[in-house]
């Protein structure tokens, strides 16, 4: 027997059939029905700031990791998932050069900047986003209601009714609306249950864990009830505050994010908690009426103290010497 | 009902259909042996035998006069053609006595059935176990006489044995739980004995109900175990790594083994099965240690099976008697594919400590690429003793060892789980196995 062939190496000899890219690209594909929903909504136009988007994101990437003189790993799917998740955190009116701009700085900025692929700090969907608010915020305020509807331009979106008014928050729009999408917001957050679909499948792949959509959400819903009705304390529509905005997409796939969020499941409860507290703080008190994607960001910079202070105890701790 | 387990694993798949239904035949008598002086944890025997000698099968070749050691017997009959340094499956190189055999297989001191078991002392039975050379047959190889005798201030109240088996391709605990239960209690009872120890758990994975069927039949029918005794045949999930001890301890009592420390600390000893049975053998009949089960395995061997292997038997001959190699070999795995250890040549001897050979073709070797950690935490859900594998591996990285070692990682027992299921293919073990290495020297 010749010992030449013999391949020698550490255990273990066999590996689990995921990887890095399998897993972005099947986040991907979970977006697709909100994607699809936010086209069917506002109009094909939506698409094509999908696809300015995450075409942008991708020759960003490639371009940056070319002159960094990296593998051109670009088929990995993590830069057509920044350039989705930032195109569904837009006014479905916006002009193409808006997410052209705003996924180069998502990437350029936000991702490669610090690092690359696993080494960023903030979202870089939600870094670009915020880079766009502070820029442009006439375009990036400026809604559109769902086609069908009679005034199809220059709507408020149902938080922005809350931020203004406090006036009825249902004027016009029922939860069956909210859930459906039937209303102004970005392309990617106004159809909820298109969003579930894409959530469920991605706990079924055991890629999300429930730690940071229920801590976020609950946390949202119970201060929401508590301060934010008409009736005095604890008289606030829970159910209003979950539906609207960008919470949905945020908490199931913008939170959740693993390079941006802490490793512990204690770490990921702290978290989903923080978010909570500042979209709230945000909706409630702060100019914007939307928080999701700023409390996000904050929350980011504060991961890795939460994981220094969360990190777990291991087996056999209580009897350790 | 919820069944038994512990926190964290994996569930690689099981290969064990390839062998799990052949009775354990005997291998070949090998023409020549090669048997490692060091065989089991602690300090190395010394040679016994010069060059030239003849020696008989069951003699003691090897011992030292140090406290946690073992005797080593030959395991054919034989000339003693050389002692020198020899591949080791674990170190790599070791002094080994090199036997060429005489085909006669002529036994030092015959197999006598002993008549006066029931009278022995726990002492006596103790030193049985040592003359004996018995060691944890379960892969550490710890010296089991040494094992048996936990410091005086341990009260140890509880046995258990460990059938769990979790390496994939791997049956020989299974198929010797299957064919000899009854030898198997009979072990068990003298470990309760010697501990003065009278409630026992077998431990055995959901995969591998016909072992426990057959342990619980032998059960029924072994009246003083069952009478004054509590022994209790558990089934556990099946898991990887269910079988590691702290892990059986968990599962089956839900306590932690502190950090660090051993299972006595709790008032346990743990035992594999296969130990069980070589002490049935020493005790019973005055035989040595110096033959064992083994699973020979994998796609590129023609015939997989169990076997029951003379130790020193080269693992080139031990392929030989399976049929030999199919097609084109890529590693040869001494042990199962988590935890074992790819060899650098076929002429590598088997050792007490080695439950399974598995053979793997070219074409299934892992070559994944490396890429960046995503900090998808996969690695902490896997780790079994709820380490952070992502942020060790860091640290490592960096060389910042003592911080390593802060964060846990001399907890690691190196089970492969954490790089088993990295997505991004990071060789976390081998961060690991460096962090250990370089942290325990401070």
């Amino acid at each position: 027997m010749k010992d030449k062939s013999l391949v020698v190496s550490i255990a273990p000899y066999i590996k689990a059939k995921d990887s890095t890219k399998k897993i972005m690209w099947l986040v991907s594909l979970s977006l697709i029905p909100a994607g699809a929903a936010g086209a069917f909504i506002f109009g094909i136009y939506s698409l094509y700031v999908i696809a300015a988007s995450v075409l942008s994101a991708v020759i960003t990437e490639a371009a940056i990791l070319a002159v960094r003189k990296k593998e051109i790993a670009i088929s990995d799917g993590s830069a057509v998932l920044t350039g989705l998740l930032l195109a569904y955190n837009l006014p479905p009116e916006v002009p193409l050069w808006l997410p052209v701009v705003g996924s180069f700085f998502a990437i350029a900025v936000a991702k490669q900047l610090f690092g690359g692929l696993g080494h960023n700090i903030f979202n870089p969907a939600l870094a670009g986003r915020a880079f766009l608010m502070l820029s442009w915020p006439i375009y990036m305020t400026t809604w559109k209601n769902p086609r069908w509807l009679p005034d199809a331009v220059t709507s408020a979106t149902p938080l922005a009714l809350f931020k203004n008014t406090e006036l009825d928050l249902l004027k016009g729009v029922s939860y069956q609306d909210l859930f459906l999408g039937n209303r102004g917001g970005s392309i990617g957050e106004v159809c909820i249950i298109a969003l579930l679909i894409g959530a469920a499948y991605l706990f079924y792949k055991k890629y999300l864990t429930w730690h940071i959509p229920l801590s976020y959400i609950s946390t949202v819903a119970v201060l929401s009830w508590i301060f934010n009705g008409r009736n005095g304390l604890f008289s606030g529509d829970a159910l209003f505050f979950i539906l609207t905005g960008g919470l949905v997409l945020g908490a199931f796939f913008m939170a959740t994010d693993y390079v941006t969020s802490p490793l512990s499941p204690r770490g990921k409860i702290v978290f989903g908690l923080g978010c909570g507290f500042l979209t709230f703080i945000i909706r409630r008190f702060a100019g914007y009426p939307e928080g999701v994607s700023y409390a996000i960001l904050m929350m980011n910079a504060a991961v890795p103290v939460i994981d220094k202070y969360t990190f777990p105890k291991w087996f056999g701790w209580e009897k350790k010497t | 009902m919820l069944i038994k387990t512990f926190p964290g694993g994996v569930h690689p798949p099981e290969f064990k259909e390839l062998t799990a239904d052949k009775p354990i035949k005997k291998a070949p008598l090998p023409k020549r042996v090669a048997i490692p002086l060091i065989q089991h944890t602690g300090a190395p025997a010394g040679p016994k035998v010069k060059i030239g000698d003849y020696v008989k099968t069951g003699e003691p070749i090897a011992e030292t006069k140090a406290l946690i050691t073992s005797t080593i017997h030959a395991s054919i009959s034989g000339t003693v053609k050389a002692i020198a340094m020899f591949p080791h499956p674990v170190i790599g190189e070791c002094e080994a006595i090199l036997i060429e055999g005489d085909d006669r297989d002529i036994a030092y001191a015959e197999p006598r059935p002993r008549s006066n078991v029931s009278s022995l002392s726990p002492d006596e039975m103790r030193e049985i176990i040592r003359q004996a050379g018995i060691v944890g047959l379960g892969g550490a190889a710890f010296p089991t006489h040494v094992k048996l005798s936990p410091p005086k201030d341990k009260i140890i109240d509880t046995v258990l044995l460990n059938g769990a088996e979790c390496e994939p391709y791997l049956n020989c605990d299974y198929r010797l739980m299957i064919e000899k239960p009854a030898e198997i209690l009979k072990g068990l009872k003298v470990i309760m004995d010697i501990l003065n120890v009278k409630k026992a758990y077998i431990a055995v994975e959901d995969n591998k109900k016909r072992a426990a069927d057959s342990l619980k039949a032998a059960l029924a029918n072994y009246e003083t175990l069952r009478s004054a005794y509590e022994v209790r045949i558990t089934i556990l999930k099946t898991k990887y790594p269910q079988g590691s001890e702290k892990q059986v301890i968990k599962g089956i009592l839900k306590k932690e083994v502190p950090s660090l420390k051993l299972p006595f600390e709790i008032g346990c000893v743990v035992s594999n099965v296969g130990t069980a049975y070589a002490i049935y053998e020493a005790v019973y009949f005055n035989k040595p240690l110096y033959e064992r089960v083994i699973t020979v395995s994998g796609a590129g061997v023609a015939e997989p099976q169990n076997l029951l292997v003379r130790i020193g038997t080269l693992i080139s001959d031990l392929i030989d008697s399976c049929g030999s190699l199919a097609g084109d070999v890529g590693k040869v795995i001494v042990g199962g594919p988590m935890m074992g250890i790819a060899q650098y040549t076929f002429d590598v001897p088997v050792i007490k400590g080695t439950g399974g050979v598995v053979v793997l073709p070219r074409r299934e070797i892992d070559e994944s690429e490396e890429s960046v950690c995503i900090r998808c935490g996969k690695c902490i859900e896997a780790c079994p003793m709820g380490l952070v594998p992502t942020t060790l591996m860091y640290r490592v990285k960096k060389e910042r060892f003592y911080e390593a070692k802060e964060l846990g990682i001399m907890d690691c027992f190196e089970c492969g789980a954490c790089a088993y299921v990295c997505p991004a293919k990071i060789p976390l073990l081998d961060y690991m196995k460096l962090g250990k290495a370089k942290a325990g020297r401070r």
